[in-house]
């Protein structure tokens, strides 16, 4: 064991220091602040959107039907005579709550899930990752509806659903970063200072093993979003008028030659949006890397 | 490393039991079966239809007699297709969708992996943005949209490649190959990306790089192997998911896989189908797990150690 | 960087290899060779369930077994008036309740044995056995006995209404007039199959038996069987056998599973096929402008409407219910969402079949709708308990409950919600009444407003609705079949159909059309009101570069 490890154990100890520490990095970072500016705006208009809506969300005009661009409506209207914008920005009340409820779910259960198989290894190992193995192999869909069976048509009750089906690539990542990190010098120092499991993993696997689970939390927030488009696109997610901009995608997909602005507007917002988490997201892999900020 | 093998080979028999057993009760508790249809079905008709495919029984009966044919490798008759079996759909459906997936993770693996390695190499500078904004969009674009859009510019405006289709016109395959394996080389570009940064800030790749070793050789010797491990712990459940998740393209290429049995039979409440292509499947994926746990422990050098050793993982 | 980038040139030459092979394959369209050789490609919607005429139901297999098969008459498709199949000539006994059918002598299986009045006697047996498990058994129930037979009532199948004096002559005996009974005999539930087949691969009532492979299969339409491939295509070549051989002037016809409509068109557009099964609903206002357009919209013997549960409150009140439907804006809905691509209907036969028109017992009023429901106990929707539309998944419907919802809301000022159901969640939530409002389409088997009024009988297994009156259970059972003549029998049907839309258990919306896209070189296949599809008219004409252009 070397100095250095021991000044990673010393450092880690103190949680909320390094905590301040990434602060300061990510500041630094303007990629990551801009991202970081950009979600917090989306939240902001989202949670507004009944208030600053420029129309009712099911507000429909059937003779005036799809509009390119104009004054009145700054985005266009859809074959409703719906205004496009008013429907990106309360698509977007779904489509961020389904992107965070359903990913710190999925979060939540995948990282202690895997962690402990992980950390843990042998025969609970086994079972826990054989368990994880049942659930992937299940018909998803069968299981969707007999969830809205069951619990009747709830949003909530979608988020966790999905959130409770994507946990499982997030657990195996996590056990496999386990597996690797557990084998290093500055664990094993931990192990033999004495330090209860459940401590070494909170306060010491963990904390190495973020950049992978920021990174997947990344790609599980755009996946999230396109599986409750798909899952309402085929009737079993939110209901019309209701809408998200996964489902706008996906209808503007199918007009993209004739209403093309019922695409590009929709996919855009996505865009940005994911782009901002991303950016964010690498900004705080790089502020919370002990190692790399030393560099 | 042989008793790992066998230990997870034998692990999977009660998962494959027990995907089985959740299955066969799930589908049956779903509202609807398999004979419903938007005109009214004679009482005596569905009658004779439950008698020949033995939904008259007990439910547990059925059970035990669905077991008893499947350890015979008989999965049993279509509801759906009458006079198709459901060893027969697989058999038609499995190798067309094995072979797009199998060239969607080609392309996922060389493109993806080579975009996200090029852009750890040079992190925070155009030759890092580039490539990940790249993926990005690729993330951010569903295949529900990639499909279509291809299909426009490929097929319609330049009229390069066909718009459907599978092994019917010369370079159908081309085109939904793409479309499945976009998603799956963003995610591979971000996911190899960042275990690149990880592994090329270690301690060892820093001894690497004091004894003067060309960074090349530091790169590929030494980085890709553990940068390469969250690749692929994501490969396995990749190409399972791919098989299932196949849905999508196959329906917008109108290519005859199993992806849209699969869909279409928990549509239809095709008990058989369901139950023989979600076996089929968990077995798959239960393999590519054990696969990708075994390429994993064969880059990691401590855990190959453990495994040498035969030390449960 | 070395290795940056070799890789990324050697990334450049992959794709650029990839794209000039792709740029190499580009040539001959199907529509193309087709054309030349006589090979029609055909989008047909989605893969058949299978080919037994007794076993299989729904409009792609309807398609593929008229193909394969001939029964005793078909429809002419032009005038859809019976003519000549594998009887040459039938005539009607004085009471109209017996058939004589000649059976062509000339008529032959695809392996050349005669077709013979006996496999008529032996299929319908096939057809009407209860271990068959025939959904369209009752097509076959007007014969005198057959309904007994199929229930198991009587054993012995000489006792139902058929028999073949001699190979050459079927005689049928009817329960009472039918005057549709010469249509039934194009549909696939009333083909003739051939026994030894059947008997060869299995017991003639099993559903999963091989005879219909590619190997095995032997028919007697215009043409057989040459190439199966699951999900994938069809392919059926001329039948040197058939009787009326030298009328067909296809060599192949190509089947294809053409399950999403936006990829349909796309392959329409790309060459791949000849003629598509719809079209997505956006794409029409852009081919009704072209000149010379490919696309062919006709009414459509089809009604869809809104199924009212008139057991549940507030809609067992029939005040509410005339409410509802009266605040329904077809025109502006039909112009709109639906891109003139319908005919709006207020009554639930589709107008002209057969020279009947259907009552007019209401049209669009938004005032005496708010009267109405005020009178019912919800003067400008206070009260009201909120109602829900179910739909299963499908584009359109999804645009129609979305339109309607907003036209109640805002007519009415009451809460209307919408759930988009999966396929069998949606027949299960109907099936078992677990519902408010449901959306229904109702095709027509045969062209007579029976086809659609004896839906709403008391114990109609697709009433669905709860409606039960035993003045119009009287009206279509005994008093239709007895008048004496058509224009009588249909005083009776639009008096009972008047009741029915007093009533109002469903909330007519729209007639549907057929919507195909046709290539110009197309001929041969007139549109129809039962979009029947007879492939021995049909042939190629590559000269032919528009729609308005004769055929040669």
């Amino acid at each position: 064991m070397n100095t250095e490890v021991i000044q990673d154990i010393a450092q880690a100890e103190e949680g909320t220091s390094l905590w301040q520490d990434a602060w300061v990095r990510l500041r630094k970072n303007h990629l990551a602040v801009l991202g970081l500016v950009v979600l917090l705006f989306m939240i902001v208009i989202a949670l507004l959107t009944p208030w600053i809506a420029p129309y009712a969300y099911d507000a429909q005009n059937l003779d005036l039907g799809a509009t390119p661009p104009s004054a009145a409506h700054w985005l266009g209207t859809d074959v409703f005579g719906r205004d496009l914008l008013t429907q990106i920005m309360y698509g977007g009340r779904i489509s961020l709550a389904v992107g965070f409820i359903a990913t710190s779910v999925a979060l939540l259960i995948g990282v202690s899930w895997g962690a402990i198989a992980g950390y843990v290894g042998g025969r609970t190992d086994a079972i826990m990752m054989r368990l994880v193995d049942i659930l992937y192999a299940l018909p998803f869909m069968i299981f969707i509806v007999l969830l809205m069976v069951v619990f009747g048509r709830n949003v909530i009750l979608l988020f966790l659903a999905i959130g409770a089906v994507e946990w499982l690539t997030m657990a195996r990542i996590m056990r496999g970063q386990m597996q690797s990190l557990r084998q290093q010098e500055f664990v094993e120092a931990a192990v033999s200072l004495g330090l209860p499991p459940a401590t070494i993993i909170r306060r010491h696997l963990v904390p190495n093993a973020l950049g992978p689970i920021i990174v997947y939390t990344t790609l599980t927030i755009p996946s999230v979003m396109l599986l409750e488009a798909f899952l309402s696109f085929l009737g079993l997610g939110i209901q019309p008028p209701q809408t998200s901009w996964g489902l706008l995608i996906s209808y503007g997909a199918e007009t993209m030659e004739e209403y093309p602005w019922l695409l590009i507007y929709p996919g855009l917002t996505l865009t940005i949006t994911l782009f901002s988490l991303n950016f964010l997201g690498d900004g705080l892999r790089d502020a919370l890397d002990v190692r790399g900020s030393k560099d | 490393m042989g008793r790992f093998l066998a230990s997870r080979l034998l692990q999977a028999i009660p998962v494959i039991l027990a995907v089985i057993t959740v299955t066969f009760f799930l589908v049956r508790v779903a509202p609807g079966g398999p004979f419903d249809s938007e005109k009214a079905v004679i009482p005596e008709v569905k009658a004779a239809l439950e008698a020949q495919y033995r939904l008259d029984q007990p439910l547990f009966s059925q059970y035990l007699a669905y077991l008893g044919d499947l350890a015979q490798g008989d999965f049993g008759p279509s509801f759906k297709y009458p006079g198709r079996s459901v060893n027969e759909l697989i058999g038609a459906g499995l190798p067309v969708t094995a072979e797009l997936g199998l060239y969607a993770l080609l392309i996922a693996t060389l493109i993806g992996g080579l975009a996200g390695v090029i852009a750890s190499l040079r992190p925070n500078t155009p030759q890092d943005y580039v490539p990940m904004a790249l993926a990005m969009i690729g993330i951010c674009m569903p295949t529900f949209l990639l499909g279509p859009l291809l299909v426009l510019v490929f097929g319609i405006e330049l009229e390069w490649l066909p718009v459907s289709g599978w092994g019917d016109i010369p370079g159908d395959k081309i085109l939904p190959s793409i479309t499945l394996g976009a998603a799956y080389a963003a995610y591979i570009a971000r996911l190899s990306r960042a275990g690149m940064l990880e592994v090329l800030s270690q301690d060892y790749i820093r001894t690497a790089r004091a004894k003067g070793l060309p960074e090349w050789q530091v790169v590929v010797k030494h980085g890709l192997r553990g940068g390469l491990l969250p690749v692929v712990a994501f490969l396995g459940p990749a190409f399972a998911g791919l098989l299932a998740g196949s849905f999508v393209v196959e329906t917008i290429f109108q290519i005859p896989g199993l992806g849209r049995f699969y869909v279409q039979a928990a549509f239809n409440r095709d008990y058989t189908m369901i139950l023989g292509t979600t076996v089929f499947l968990s077995t798959l994926i239960v393999l590519f797990n054990l696969l990708s746990d075994v390429l994993a422990a064969s880059l990691n050098p401590r855990l190959r150690h453990q495994y040498q050793t035969g030390g449960m993982p | 960087m070395f290795f940056s980038r070799s890789s990324l040139y050697g990334l450049g030459v992959v794709l650029a290899m990839t794209l000039g092979l792709s740029a190499c394959t580009g040539g001959e369209s199907n529509v193309e060779r087709g054309n030349r050789d006589q090979t029609f490609h055909y989008g047909n919607g989605s893969e058949p369930q299978g080919l037994d005429p007794h076993v299989v139901t729904g409009v792609p297999e309807n398609h593929l077994l008229r193909a394969l098969f001939e029964g005793l008459a078909v429809k002419n498709p032009y005038t859809l008036e019976p003519e000549p199949g594998v009887a040459q000539s039938w005539e009607f006994s004085e009471d109209r309740r017996q058939i004589t059918f000649h059976i062509n002598p000339e008529a032959r299986w695809s392996n050349g044995d005669p077709v013979t009045a006996d496999d008529y006697v032996w299929s319908w047996m096939r057809a009407l056995h209860p271990d068959t498990g025939n959904l369209y058994s009752y097509m076959l129930f007007p014969l005198v006995n057959a309904e007994e037979f199929f229930t198991g009532k009587i054993d012995d199948f000489a006792e139902v209404g058929v028999k073949a004096p001699n190979p050459l002559t079927l005689v049928v005996t009817l329960k009472e007039p039918t005057p549709y009974f010469i249509q039934l005999m194009d549909h696939y539930s009333t083909f003739a199959v051939h026994r030894p087949t059947l008997e060869k691969h299995g017991k003639f009532t099993d559903r999963f038996t091989k005879w219909t492979r590619v190997e095995n299969i032997v028919s007697n339409g215009p043409f057989v069987l040459e190439e199966w491939l699951l999900n994938r295509r069809i392919t059926m070549k001329k039948n040197e056998n058939y009787w009326n051989a030298d009328f067909v002037r296809l060599n192949r016809v190509v089947f294809y599973p053409t399950e999403n409509l936006v990829s349909e068109e796309r392959g329409f557009r790309a060459g791949q096929l000849h003629y598509t099964q719809s079209i997505p609903l956006d794409k029409i206002p852009v081919y009704q402008a072209m000149e010379d357009s490919p696309y062919v919209q006709e009414p459509y013997l089809g009604s869809y409407f809104y199924l009212l549960n008139t057991q549940r409150p507030p809609l067992d009140d029939a005040r509410v219910r005339r409410a509802l439907s009266m605040s329904v804006d077809r025109d502006t809905l039909i112009n709109t969402v639906l891109q003139k691509s319908a005919v709006p209907s207020y009554s639930i036969t589709p107008p002209g079949t057969l020279g009947y028109h259907p009552p007019k017992t209401f049209s669009y009023d938004i005032e005496e709708a708010r009267r109405l429901l005020a009178e019912a106990g919800y003067p400008n929707g206070e009260g009201w308990p909120g109602i829900e539309i179910i739909y299963n998944t499908l584009e359109a419907h999804r645009k129609i409950a979305v339109a309607i919802q907003q036209m109640w809301k805002d007519a009415l000022n009451i809460e209307v919600t919408i759930a988009n159901q999966e396929w069998k969640v949606y027949l299960d939530a109907v099936a078992t009444m677990n519902f408010d409002v449901g959306r229904r389409g109702w095709i027509g088997d045969y062209v007579d407003p029976n086809n659609f009024l004896d839906l709403y009988l008391s114990d109609g297994g697709n009433n669905n609705t709860g409606y039960a009156n035993p003045v119009y259970d009287d009206l279509i059972l005994n008093k239709a079949p007895q008048a004496p003549n058509r224009e009588e029998r249909f005083k009776v049907f639009y008096e009972a159909e008047r009741m029915l839309m007093e009533e109002m258990p469903i909330i007519p919306i729209y007639i549907y059309t057929s919507k195909h896209l046709i290539h110009p070189s197309v001929c041969g296949l007139p549109a129809n009101l039962m979009d029947s599809l007879n492939l021995r008219y049909v042939w190629l004409d590559p000269e032919r570069r528009s729609p308005s252009e004769p055929c040669t």
